[in-house]
């Protein structure tokens, strides 16, 4: 019961999507921008500066991640469908999982985007350990989306929601950007340092293991008014 | 599954927003079987009640009984038994007349979903369209999808918040069969509604509210019009 409505409503989700791009648009617009940008005003004569890609690689998903929380929850708030999905007989924490697994589907799309770029413009061997990088994005992406997905959900309503959305979300998340970042920049190290890529990765699972579940105990309470 | 209940009891129910009294101890009850109206200006309590009858809202104080149960210790199951249609319609735009409906069948345990919503569909009047997306339609096909959304997994009580808001007289008579077949069914119906031309008739019960209380409670209502200036005039 649980694990299926979880899946009716990410498919539900990547249906809405897939038919109208709006916010994976939006989001790889973004986030290609704002590498862009860094690009232009850090790499100088060819010359990127150290460890920089994974700084900036985990900027750009953060801002465009919070670009997606929002769009996503403001869809559901325009009909009130939100609402309807509160209303299901369903268990609520089933309709976060849906909504979460939803977040993270669509910001894995953007990073393999955004990965070729990075590491282009800023030189950096992103591809070299393809199974670690995948696990640090994966680690990364769930836990800033878990606190995002429960914090978007409770600003549906909210009139400032767009600015208190990142607010409240920016300060808890720092670890799971810092974690992300010392992760990614150990990958690209010229001898990679397995331990150190294993310590951030482990921090990163805990992260995501403690805000997955903190959401999933508060989602019900939080929701109803 | 679902519970069932015969009765619906709503007791001494409050609900304060900070300071300010959205409801100040409502009690009335439905039996099965029946279209109760929450009868009241903008600002009366008709959509918070509506809330919380339909979980999403809780009560301050006061309790509400669906037969022997109570909201809280049985969610789930008690919102299989709720079907509701709200001011906005609860719709995705993007997706079609039979995803939607589709959609809220699997949420509500029907155990087929796309029968159910092509059965909707004919219900509405609205098979031809029914692979349209819901965003092409007009205000008066959304509200009879939405309808059809609020039933579709064959809900006990049936919460409706200004019902007939921008329908054409069309759509206003199949929403008011509608809600009549549903009485006959056993439904328990409670609609909250400003048009009164509307609810004559249909009323089995009328709940009168002002700034979040009962001003009047009527059984078999009729020249609600005339009561209802009465009421809503008169100084407190």
């Amino acid at each position: 019961m649980f694990a299926r409505s979880a899946w009716l409503v990410l498919r539900k989700d990547l249906t809405v999507e897939v038919r109208s791009l709006e916010i994976a648009l939006t989001t790889l617009f973004f986030a290609v921008s704002a590498v862009m940008v860094f690009a232009f005003a850090l790499v100088r004569e060819g010359r990127p500066p150290e460890d920089g890609a994974a700084g900036i690689l985990w900027i750009a998903i953060a801002f465009a991640g919070t670009l997606a929380l929002g769009r996503t929850f403001e869809r559901e708030r325009q009909s009130e469908t939100l609402r309807a999905l509160m209303l299901a007989p369903v268990p609520r924490p089933a309709i976060y999982v849906g909504k979460l697994l939803g977040i993270i589907v669509l910001l894995l799309g953007a990073e393999l985007a955004l990965l070729p770029l990075v590491a282009f413009l800023f030189q950096a061997p992103l591809f070299a350990h393809p199974f670690w990088l995948a696990a640090i994005l994966i680690g990364g992406t769930t836990g800033f989306a878990a606190v995002g997905t429960l914090f978007a959900a409770m600003l549906v309503r909210a009139r400032s929601r767009d600015v208190l959305l990142p607010v409240l979300l920016y300060p808890i998340t720092v670890p799971v950007i810092i974690a992300g970042v010392r992760a990614t920049a150990a990958l690209l190290q010229p001898e990679l340092d397995v331990a150190m890529v294993r310590f951030w990765l482990a921090l990163l699972v805990s992260f995501d293991v403690v805000f997955v579940t903190l959401a999933l105990w508060t989602f019900e309470p939080l929701m109803t008014d | 599954m679902s519970l069932d209940f015969e009765t619906l009891s709503v007791e001494d129910v409050s609900r304060h927003f900070g300071r300010r009294r959205a409801l100040s101890r409502v009690s009335f009850q439905v039996q099965r079987g029946s279209v109760l109206g929450l009868l009241g200006p903008n600002g009366a309590g008709k959509s918070t009640m509506l809330g919380i009858l339909g979980t999403l809202q809780r009560a301050t104080s006061g309790r509400v009984r669906y037969g022997s149960h109570e909201a809280g210790s049985h969610s789930a199951t008690l919102r299989a038994a709720i079907g509701v249609l709200g001011h906005d319609l609860f719709l995705y735009p993007e997706l079609t007349a039979r995803e939607n409906l589709a959609f809220f069948a699997a949420l509500g345990g029907v155990p087929d979903p796309g029968g159910a919503a092509a059965t909707s569909l004919e219900r509405a009047g609205l098979a031809d369209r029914g692979d349209d997306q819901v965003g092409s339609f007009s205000r008066g096909m959304r509200q009879r999808v939405a309808l059809e959304r609020a039933l579709i997994h064959s809900p006990r009580l049936v919460l409706l918040d200004e019902p007939f808001t921008g329908l054409d007289d069309a759509s206003t008579g199949v929403l008011v069969s509608r809600l009549r077949g549903l009485r006959d069914e056993g439904a328990i119906v409670i609609l909250a509604t400003h048009d009164l031309d509307l609810a004559e008739g249909l009323l089995d019960h009328a709940v009168f509210l002002r700034d979040g209380r009962v001003v009047e409670s009527l059984a078999r209502p009729d020249a609600l019009r005339a009561r209802y200036r009465a009421l809503m005039t008169r100084s407190v």
